[in-house]
């Protein structure tokens, strides 16, 4: 978060669709702006038992079904990451 | 007594019991999950699920195959194959008692049966069982499938076989046990109870605000949370009622719950499960 405050210059725009929804539904959640690679769970971010609601958010919100070995923090800590777990989710999808 | 070979049962769908059912599940255990209540057990198999999915993002718990059967019942007679049992209704020692009484009649002799409680002593429901031996205390905290270790509670008439099992059992979870005696509140809630009271009563003589409280104990002690956030989180409401149970088990007035817990809870300020105790919650995520 600190990071957007300091560097304005250097918040990155939502490069997908999906980026789009993703942080549109954080600050809807969280009253706070976030970049697409701040990481939410870092101090001062969410705490973890959000995480589960951005799970459901995301299955939810763009139809995937997100189990196994995905099913990992790591998928959710920031905008890029969830949006590329959604991205491949799809891919596997239409395979 | 691991997950292949041992069936657990658990007394009680509420909070503690479910999340303990989910822990046992994930770690490959068939449960039997028992309460009289079928709105309870129909809540119970919908959070099972999600508290696992929760457990496995956390990496708390394996992801993938092996998690363990969930069934769920009304009838005490569904425990008769159980290897081990664990006791986790309403923190009332006469229900305890009861449900305790039912269950050591019918499973088999040397059955491990624990009661899961924050702080009655072990001793006062043992009377109620058929094999006093048979039964220890455990203190899971909550989650259960988060928070690794346990406290388990050696009572007096608590048999060696009843404490190697229990350890047995614990470790087949990936828990860790440690052991301590008997007495109300154990370890942790006969000092965190007191604690929490003091810090409450020196927010009601203004000698120090919430956040100074626990800033002192997190900044100075290194602690994760402090004792007043470490209320909310627990429950005001519950707070409260240990108090009682200490105040009156130990007769020690130190736990007569201060002015201001008595103030918060009779205004609905439960803490963070009603948005607002020591510290504002609603907009915390």
């Amino acid at each position: 978060m600190s990071t957007s405050i300091e560097h304005p210059a250097q918040r990155a725009a939502p490069e997908s669709p999906v980026q789009a929804a993703l942080l549109s539904f954080l600050q809807s959640r969280t009253s706070t702006a976030w970049d697409v690679d701040v990481d939410l769970f870092a101090d001062g971010g969410v705490s973890s038992l959000f995480a589960m609601e951005l799970v459901v958010f995301v299955e939810q919100e763009f139809d995937v079904e997100v189990g196994g070995e995905d099913l990992v923090l790591d998928n959710f800590r920031t905008v890029r990451a969830m949006a590329a777990l959604v991205e491949r989710l799809r891919e596997h999808a239409r395979a | 007594m691991t997950a292949a070979d041992t069936r657990l049962a658990v007394l009680g769908a509420g909070v503690m019991g479910t999340a303990i059912a989910t822990l046992a599940i994930g770690r490959g255990f068939a449960v039997t999950l028992l309460d009289v209540d079928a709105g309870a057990l129909e809540r119970a198999r919908r959070a099972v699920p999600q508290q696992l999915r929760m457990a496995r993002l956390m990496g708390a718990l394996p992801r993938g195959a092996g998690a363990g059967e969930l069934t769920t019942t009304s009838a005490i007679y569904d425990l008769a194959g159980a290897g081990a049992v664990v006791e986790s209704v309403t923190e009332l020692p006469r229900v305890k008692a009861r449900v305790l009484a039912e269950a050591s009649a019918v499973v088999a002799p040397g059955t491990l049966l624990m009661t899961n409680t924050s702080g009655i002593p072990v001793d006062e429901l043992a009377d109620a069982v058929a094999r006093p031996q048979d039964l220890v205390g455990t203190h899971f905290m909550n989650p259960p499938y988060l928070i690794r270790t346990v406290e388990v509670i050696r009572g007096p008439r608590s048999g060696d076989a009843a404490m190697a099992a229990v350890l047995e059992l614990l470790e087949a979870l990936d828990r860790e046990g440690i052991v301590v005696g008997d007495g109300p509140g154990f370890v942790i809630n006969r000092i965190l109870q007191r604690t929490i009271n003091e810090a409450a009563r020196m927010v009601q003589e203004q000698l120090a605000t919430p956040e100074a409280v626990d800033g002192l104990f997190t900044g100075c002690l290194g602690h994760a949370s402090g004792p007043l956030a470490t209320a909310d989180l627990i429950g005001l409401d519950n707070v409260v009622d240990s108090l009682r149970v200490l105040r009156d088990r130990t007769g020690d007035a130190g736990y007569e719950p201060c002015e201001l817990l008595l103030t918060k809870v009779g205004s609905g300020d439960f803490g963070r499960k009603t948005g607002r105790g020591f510290f504002d919650h609603r907009k915390a995520l």
